[in-house]
């Protein structure tokens, strides 16, 4: 191979290049046909990795016995608790509170803000976050918000093509409260001051996306998540909510039937914290940092699953995690941004994506989980993907195709986090197309939930990322950053609702002894133990010698 | 990840990593496990806000250790957190009038115009622009101008005139985004429509079709994408 780099890519690279670039001008024009139901359908079955039957196995034991997860999951789920009940003296409790809300990021903070709208005082509720308040997925969404209230839009188009995109699989009912709040969430976020990007006339600027059948994302350059992020974080600081950072929670507290508490760990200090409460919210994300089938992710450090097993210990039922979200469009080149998200709003303004010889070879905004799978087969089957000089595999995306289509400059004023992170490390997007590859990017499924964000467990709530049934199979893009806004308000509202009506629990853990016997009964062997709270990503070397001293 | 060895010096102790690493994940083959310093480890969140100087350099440098590759040579140490005092607002009782932001962060007025806090963004934003825009009382350009703020703070632990600038750039977006943008008409429209009980009868019936039909609808609903 020719190692000699030119303008960020090897000589190699740039002679494939010269192909997309022979290609382009006819391809603007080009109008490529979505695929069939049946199309689809084959595609998937053949080149989707989560049709890889050796990445799953069924649950061994708890409330979805028999359910089939991948084996990254059902690892974590088949684990032992992390904590001893021996070990903790429940007598002492430091946060004395009507709702705790479990995780600090988008799903976290919107539920604390409803619950203070709903008439529970700030004092009264406890936010606490594994990192800093903000840390988490909802910070790096990038391309855009759904919601149906174009003039040529309407909730049921939004309905049918969210629910085709998640292949029929999503429960009905929380797809209707998903699109049908939508419109008032962006009124919400107007109220805040979220500056979405909007027209001369005041009209939001809406773009397409996946497998939507309309343009209904509404966005905020390439940093959407970020802004909206930033603005409730802001506005829950304003309303003094506390946020206890670098404490995750480690285990939930029971009466033996309903949730009336956590364990914190304070993550440097090492000191647990026992936290009371008549409501308990869920919102800490989903999984992409267990690296499921091996993938690289484009999710924040502390996607590690904590919520999904801590439901779990209590016996909530999950939905729908046999299914992944690997997005279509990660980095694939260079090494250091490797699994990196380049936005779908890429692909919504335009870009293609082309083979090593400059063909375009897939409709550019199917669903995800299709678009992904014609990458795959088109570098694994037919032979026609990029090598990089790591020996991973990548298509084109040929980002020039926006300049030529909206103007010069238009990437650098719309997609400035991607063109950002690309002339980091020496590649021109405006001038040159970007190497991509699916990379994990959503947990789907997860902890069941119904309208109101309860998770059949009392006094447990769920919503965002952590809880299923929303997107089904297949989550289309944009309806993530609408999930935590709208069930992350609705988890809120029922929590103030339910802590209105109760009085402060029983604490205990008899859940977790009960959980350690389901383990010894299924003949579960294990060191594993869980939530895994932070991944590892030592040197091998370090590791090998790293002394385990207390110090 | 390269064959060749690097120096780095992580708060001054030596460590070889093999070049071509981010900063962050040099650090991390080093032997750190991180908890400070790092969070979406993609160049959004300002979570790992670095320092560092070069050997023979007298040049202070900024970055976000998972955006920077680390270099041979390299002295860095990481700043995970910034004591900035915020402001607590209500939004709804200010009005976006030229002092609204300096009535809240008075010390904005002390600004010398040193252009430490430029020089110091890992997000190339011109920062004491954004500052003399909030001292002019345009808003809007403040908010602007801000708006890539990833809100690390560096801009702020360089400041001689002790701004808090992410925190004041914060308050100009969300004055900008709430009371000077357009508003928009379609999407007050469709709110009413909503209150009205519009939509509840077609998702209704979509929800009692048989699978089959669903399909059907859905794969020959029209598509017009363009914008």
């Amino acid at each position: 191979m020719d190692m000699r780099f030119v303008d960020g890519y090897p000589e190699y690279m740039r002679r494939s290049i010269k192909k997309v670039e022979a290609t382009r001008e006819e391809r603007i024009s080009l109008v490529m046909e979505p695929m069939s139901a049946e199309e689809r359908e084959e595609l998937l079955s053949t080149y989707h990795p989560d049709h890889m039957k050796e990445g799953k196995r069924p649950l061994k034991i708890g409330s979805s016995k028999g359910e089939i997860v991948h084996q990254e999951t059902a690892n974590v789920l088949e684990a032992r608790p992390q904590v001893n009940p021996d070990e903790i003296d429940l007598s002492c409790i430091n946060h004395d509170v009507d709702i705790l809300v479990i995780g600090g990021g988008g799903a976290g903070t919107v539920a604390a803000l409803h619950a203070v709208y709903e008439g529970v005082l700030p004092e009264n509720i406890l936010i606490t976050t594994k990192l800093r308040h903000g840390d988490a997925n909802s910070m790096m969404a990038q391309g855009g918000i759904q919601a149906a209230d174009g003039l040529d839009d309407d909730p049921s188009i939004h309905f049918l093509d969210a629910i085709g995109g998640g292949h029929f699989a999503n429960k009905p009912d929380l797809v209707k409260a998903l699109v049908m709040d939508a419109p008032r969430i962006i009124d919400w976020h107007q109220k805040l001051g979220v500056m979405y990007e909007r027209g001369q006339d005041g009209h939001f600027v809406e773009r397409p996306g996946g497998g939507t059948s309309r343009p209904r994302l509404h966005s905020a350059k390439d940093y959407t998540g970020m802004e909206i992020m930033r603005v409730i974080r802001d506005e829950a600081r304003n309303l003094g909510l506390e946020v206890e950072e670098f404490s995750p929670v480690v285990e939930l507290l029971t009466d033996g039937d309903a949730v009336t508490g956590a364990i914190l760990m304070d993550l440097e200090t090492r000191e647990y914290g026992i936290v009371r409460a008549k409501s308990v919210i869920l919102a800490t994300g989903g999984f992409g940092r267990l690296h499921i089938q091996g993938y690289p992710t484009t999710n924040h450090y502390g996607a590690t699953a904590d919520g999904l097993v801590l439901a779990y210990h209590v016996g909530a039922k999950i939905t729908d995690m046999d299914s992944a979200q690997y997005h279509p469009t990660g980095a694939a080149f260079p090494e250091p941004i490797l699994g990196q998200l380049i936005t779908e709003k890429v692909r919504g303004m335009g870009a293609m994506p082309v083979n090593a010889e400059g063909e375009a070879f897939v409709f550019p905004l199917e669903p995800r989980d299709v678009e992904s799978a014609s990458f795959i087969r088109e570098c694994q089957e037919r032979g026609k993907g990029i090598e990089t000089p790591t020996g991973m595999l990548g298509v084109w995306l040929d980002s020039p195709m926006i300049e030529e289509i909206h103007g010069p400059g238009t990437i650098k004023n719309e997609l400035i986090a991607m063109w950002r992170m690309e002339h980091q490390f020496g590649i021109d997007m405006s001038q040159d197309p970007i190497l991509v590859f699916p990379t994990l990017h959503y947990q789907n499924g997860g902890v069941e939930i119904d309208v109101n964000g309860w998770t059949g467990i009392p006094g447990l709530y769920a919503g965002g990322e952590v809880a299923g049934g929303v997107h089904g199979k297949n989550r289309l893009m944009g309806n993530s950053l609408l999930d935590y806004n709208v069930f992350g308000r609705r988890a809120g509202i029922s929590a103030a609702r339910h802590a209105r009506k109760s009085s402060p629990g029983k604490i205990t853990l008899d859940h977790v002894t009960h959980y350690n016997s389901l383990l010894d009964e299924a003949g579960i062997d294990t060191e594993r133990r869980s939530p895994m709270l932070l991944p590892d990503y030592r040197g091998e070397r370090a590791i090998a010698r790293s002394l385990n001293i207390s110090i | 990840m390269g064959k060749n060895k690097i120096s780095v010096y992580i708060m001054g102790k030596e460590h070889r990593v093999p070049e071509g690493l981010t900063i962050m994940k040099a650090m991390e083959y080093a032997g750190y496990r991180l908890i400070r310093g790092c969070g979406c480890r993609a160049g959004f969140c300002g979570a790992c806000a670095t320092i560092y100087r070069k050997k023979g350099d007298y040049k202070l440098y900024t970055a976000l250790a998972c955006q920077t590759t680390a270099e041979n040579g390299m002295y860095l140490t990481q700043l995970p957190f910034i004591p900035a005092n915020k402001s607590e607002y209500d939004l709804e009782n200010i009005q976006a009038g030229p002092n609204a932001i300096l009535s809240i962060y008075p010390e904005v007025a002390r600004c010398v115009a040193c252009n430490t806090c430029t020089k110091a963004c890992p997000q190339d934003i011109q920062v004491m622009d954004y500052i003399q825009s909030v001292k002019r009382g345009d808003i809007s350009r403040a908010a602007d101008l801000s708006f890539n703020c990833l809100q690390c703070g560096l801009c702020t632990a360089r400041c001689p005139a002790e701004i808090k600038h992410y925190h004041v750039a914060q308050l100009a977006r969300r004055l900008h985004g709430k009371y000077l943008a357009a508003r928009s008409e379609p999407l007050s429209k469709r709110i009413c429509e909503l209150e009205e009980g519009c939509f509840e009868n077609e998702i209704d019936e979509m929800i009692e079709l048989k699978t089959e039909d669903l399909k059907k609808r859905y794969f020959q609903r029209e598509i017009k994408v363009s914008e």
